[in-house]
């Protein structure tokens, strides 16, 4: 029976490393969100009911292997006990406690989202993710800004297949689904970049299908919003580079002529965080190989390879790199 | 009695050769052909998820490409699901409930025999996609519309579509079998509240399968006409609904589980009372869970759908069934329990090592297991790796720990060898130990946000460490599998000599020679206790019984009591089933490559077959 004492041991160990896991992590333990930290709590309440159950599952096991004296006759009077005491009594007065505990988490949900004023569209694609504001009149993509200490409504719907949004630290996941559009609250209690994850198998780069959530103080989330409406100044040359390329063909960028939808919103490109859905991090020599060779940093996904001159890939990444 | 012996010989005993072994209608012939094909199968899948924990060791790795990684996990998922643990377990079962149960055959041994010429052929067809370079790559649920043929147009969905209908002949047909061969063919006395707990739970999941597998088939038939006939039935765009799909599979999946899950715990019912020396406790108890869950499992499908926005009211209802499983599950662990602390004497062998082993990891697969009722929690760690932690611990833990306890504690019944006692023991601690550092840690690496089924993941997210010990502990696990199998080997060429009875058995299997004459009892026993082998009283009463050495026959009796009503005739080595076989897996071929003329042709040919097995054989036939 060493092999199970040990395994509680490293059970025990793997709780305080939980709780001490990496700042950059998108740890379910680390709520920065009341939905997220809701589920924190359930969990450590779960959590801790399985060590008691474990535990006197392998203890009483143990202790009918190692002890002395062995019951003669065969009565079953106190083994029948110890199934309705431990299959049926203990197990349902548990588990209702539980249930109650859900039933007022999913009541605690369905008020938040009746109380969010803002709203925010997220719609689904193979493998990035489309967000709009203001019904639209701003859209952007794989970068989601929303402000601290706010519920924020989410419009969950999805493009080709089925998706999941999710973003650990601040709320569970709910499916984009063909045909419908799912609601979900969320809000961030402190300033940070938060990662999602597509929660739901989507094909070739389902693993390459992230995204950041941007939660900032009000005041900085009004400027944000504010600058993307500022149009790039038509006599731009790296603009000029962009729309003579074929970049426009599937790519829009407000105020200018590209207005593609096959792919991501460039409007505040510069400003993003990543490049590909989170597949790598936005900065001038990353986007460069992006733009040469999308294929070899996230294979499958829809852009193409661009037949670019050294000098007009120098002046797209700059047009791109300065949209803030 | 060597004269009764050698007439039943002449009656039952197949010719050796060709003919005879692909015409053979014995159970235990064709329960070791479900044991030794499922096993490849297992090995099969076993070695895929191998590439795959190579692939994830570390982040950023391209050991294989994306789409390499997805057809790796769709087919580690189906293979291990459909074509292992499922046969498997039948074939423990065809090999011995006729056995514990005390008759000569299963009820009907022709359809027996096509139900794993079937299962062989469903099986080589999924796995002939590696030949056409069109393998499965949607996952072993496969969600529509990615599997719809606009986002998978190529033929390799077909292949599971297909491959999984065709699987479903077999199952029906096995799960048929074993229903009436439980309540018709029990020994005289054996009534229903005498009947072992490893038969309670094949009956069980046979009518499980019975009642699910209508659900999964029709999910199939539906995307196929999608997908070959350009219907609507999954497509949101054109009025259909891709949840349709979910609903369906997982009316099938979540009954899947137990009919997994079941017999495995049946066996863990077999052994528990021979190694603590004493009947089970609560035998009544552990008989109504077994068939409260098979009910039970019905009713809680949606628990796999709470991300899917379903209105909170039904899901909220859907996690109070899921929370009612606490209580059939709880009863039958603690009955365990309560029979091991009110045990004689605990017999510390290997196949009791690997039940002790079960009963660690089923309990902890089944308290995560019941996080997954709780639906918040659901939605924050479903798709993550908690959830493929969760259910290998009620899947590995639960019904492969059981296997190989099985295999320890069966195979020398089979073979008339034991197996390695040492052997036995470095395998089960190498398997137990690398199964908790594997999926153990899974857990937790879900827990820090890292979803299912990625090829690849980024540094720096946490997760990194996990993921390199988890296949560290998954080559210890392998170590662990390699051992028995190498043990299995040695003890069938020269492993020391089993006996009749090695373990002081209480169920009628332990009654008959190691391995079983072809007749498996001279007479047919008579039973008057739920442990026979054990009552001194019971064991007297089995003396006097019939003999049945006319032709190819056993005893009928009756549903409820076993009373015995009828001489059944049986029938013999024929090719009847085989033919079939041949014919459907033309047939599906045929669907596979839209060759519409040749399903025409084959499905004459499959009429014929029926037709030519039905033909009334005037030598055979009941008394």
């Amino acid at each position: 029976m060493v092999g199970r004492r040990r395994r509680l041991g490293l059970i025990v160990a793997l709780a305080a490393l939980l709780s001490a896991c990496s700042e950059s992590s998108p740890s379910t333990l680390d709520p920065h969100g009341p939905g997220a930290a809701r589920i924190s709590f359930l969990w450590w309440v779960m959590f801790g009911l399985s060590i008691l159950v474990i535990g006197t599952v392998v203890g009483l096991t143990a202790f009918g292997i190692r002890r002395k004296v062995r019951p003669e006759g065969s009565d079953d009077a106190s083994g029948i006990r110890l199934i309705v005491g431990g299959g049926f009594v203990v197990p349902a007065i548990v588990l209702t406690v539980l249930f109650v505990m859900m039933v007022r988490d999913l009541g605690t949900e369905a008020s938040e989202l009746k109380s969010a004023q803002l709203t925010v569209d997220v719609i689904a694609h193979q493998w990035w993710w489309e967000v709009r504001y203001d019904d639209g009149d701003i859209v952007t993509a794989n970068e989601i800004h929303i402000p601290v200490g706010r519920q924020v409504k989410m419009n969950l719907s999805t493009d080709d297949v089925i998706h999941s949004y999710w973003v650990p630290q601040l709320q569970a996941k709910v499916d984009m689904i063909p045909g419908r559009v799912n609601e979900l609250a969320l809000q961030a209690d402190d300033a940070g970049v938060y990662r999602g994850i597509c929660g739901e198998f989507c094909g070739l780069q389902h693993a390459k299908m992230q995204f950041l959530v941007v939660a900032e103080e009000p005041a900085d989330f009004d400027a944000w919003l504010q600058r993307q409406t500022t149009i790039p100044p038509a006599d731009d040359p790296g603009l000029k580079a962009f729309l003579g390329s074929t970049c426009g063909g599937c790519h829009a960028v407000a105020g200018t002529e590209a207005t593609g939808t096959l792919g991501p919103d460039l409007t505040d490109f510069g400003s993003r965080r990543s490049i590909g859905a989170g597949a790598v991090e936005n900065n001038a020599t990353n986007l460069a190989a992006w733009i040469l060779d999308a294929q070899e940093i996230k294979p499958g996904s829809k852009m193409p390879p661009q037949p670019v001159s050294a000098s007009e890939l120098r002046a797209i990444v700059g047009f791109l790199e300065g949209l803030k | 009695m060597a004269t009764l012996a050698a007439r039943l010989t002449s009656i039952w005993e197949e010719s050796p050769g060709l003919a005879s072994w692909t015409g053979t209608v014995d159970h235990k012939r064709i329960g070791k052909r479900y044991i030794y094909t499922s096993f490849a199968f297992f090995v099969i899948a076993g070695l895929q998820s191998l590439v795959m924990r190579v692939q994830l060791a570390r982040p950023d790795q391209h050991l294989v490409s994306p789409e390499v990684f997805n057809q790796l996990f769709s087919m580690h998922g189906i293979t291990m699901i459909f074509l292992f643990a499922t046969p498997m377990l039948s074939g423990f079962g065809n090999y011995f409930v006729p056995l514990m149960i005390g008759a000569r055959d299963m009820a009907f041994p022709r359809l027996n025999a096509f139900g794993y010429w079937v299962f062989l052929a469903a099986g080589l067809f999924m796995y002939f996609s590696f030949f056409m370079g069109a393998i499965p790559d949607d996952g072993w649920f496969n969600y529509v519309p990615l599997a719809g043929s606009t986002f998978t147009p190529e033929r390799s969905i077909d292949f599971y579509g297909l491959g999984i209908l065709f699987l479903a002949i077999s199952s029906t047909v096995g799960a048929i079998n074993f229903i009436v061969t439980i309540f018709k063919m029990r020994a005289p006395g054996m009534t229903l509240n005498r009947m072992p707990l490893y038969v309670w739970a094949i009956l069980a999941t046979s009518m499980a399968l019975v009642f699910a597998l209508p659900a999964l088939s029709l999910a199939n038939i539906m995307l196929e006409l999608d997908r070959k006939f350009g219907m609507h039935f999954f497509d949101a765009g054109g009025g259909g609904d891709p949840l349709l799909w979910q609903h369906l599979f997982w009316i099938f999946g979540h009954p899947d589980v137990y009919i997994i899950l079941l017999p495995a715990v049946g066996i863990v019912s077999s052994i528990v009372p021979v190694f603590t020396r004493r009947p089970m406790v609560g035998y009544a108890y552990v008989a109504l869970a077994t068939v409260i869950t098979f009910v039970l499992s019905f009713g809680v499908w949606v628990h796999h759908m709470f991300a899917t926005g379903l209105p909170q009211l039904s899901m909220s209802f859907f996690a109070a069934a899921t929370i009612m499983f606490t209580i059939p599950g709880g009863v039958q662990v603690f009955a365990w329990v309560a029979t091991i602390v009110m045990a004689r004497k605990i017999v510390l062998k290997t196949p009791m090592l690997f039940i002790l082993g079960f009963l660690s990891l089923f309990v902890m697969g089944g308290v995560t297991g019941i996080m997954f009722a709780i639906i918040p929690f659901d939605r924050q760690v479903t798709d993550t790796y908690f959830v493929v932690a969760h259910f290998h611990y009620v899947l590995f833990g639960g019904a492969v720990f059981p296997i190989f306890a099985g295999f320890y504690y069966w195979l020398p019944k089979i073979t008339g060898r034991l197996l390695n006692e040492r052997l036995g023991r470095w395998s089960f601690w190498l398997m137990f130990s690398g199964f908790n550092i594997t999926f153990g840690l899974m857990h937790v690496v879900g827990l820090l946000g890292m979803p299912r089924r990625v090829y690849t993941y980024l540094p720096g997210l946490g997760w990194d460490i996990w993921n390199m010990l988890e296949t560290v502990g998954s080559f210890v696990l392998t170590l662990g599998i390699l051992l028995t199998a190498i043990n299995w080997y040695r003890s069938a060429r020269n492993g020391e000599l089993a006996g009749d009875d090695p373990w002081g058995g209480e169920t009628l299997e332990w009654a008959t020679t190691s391995p079983p004459p072809a007749y498996n009892f001279e007479r047919i026993p008579i039973v008057a206790s739920p442990h026979p082998l054990w009552d001194e009283s019971a064991a007297s009463a089995g003396t006097v019984s019939a003999e049945l050495a006319e032709g190819h026959q056993t005893l009928g009796t009756s549903v409820l009591d076993a009373e015995p009503d009828q001489v059944m005739g049986m029938p013999g080595e024929t090719h009847a089933p085989l033919l079939l076989t041949l014919a459907l897996t033309a047939l599906f071929f045929a669907f596979l490559f839209d060759a519409w003329f040749v399903a025409a042709v084959a499905g004459l040919g499959v009429a014929g077959a029926i037709v030519q097995w039905l033909w009334p054989h005037p030598h055979e036939g009941a008394h």
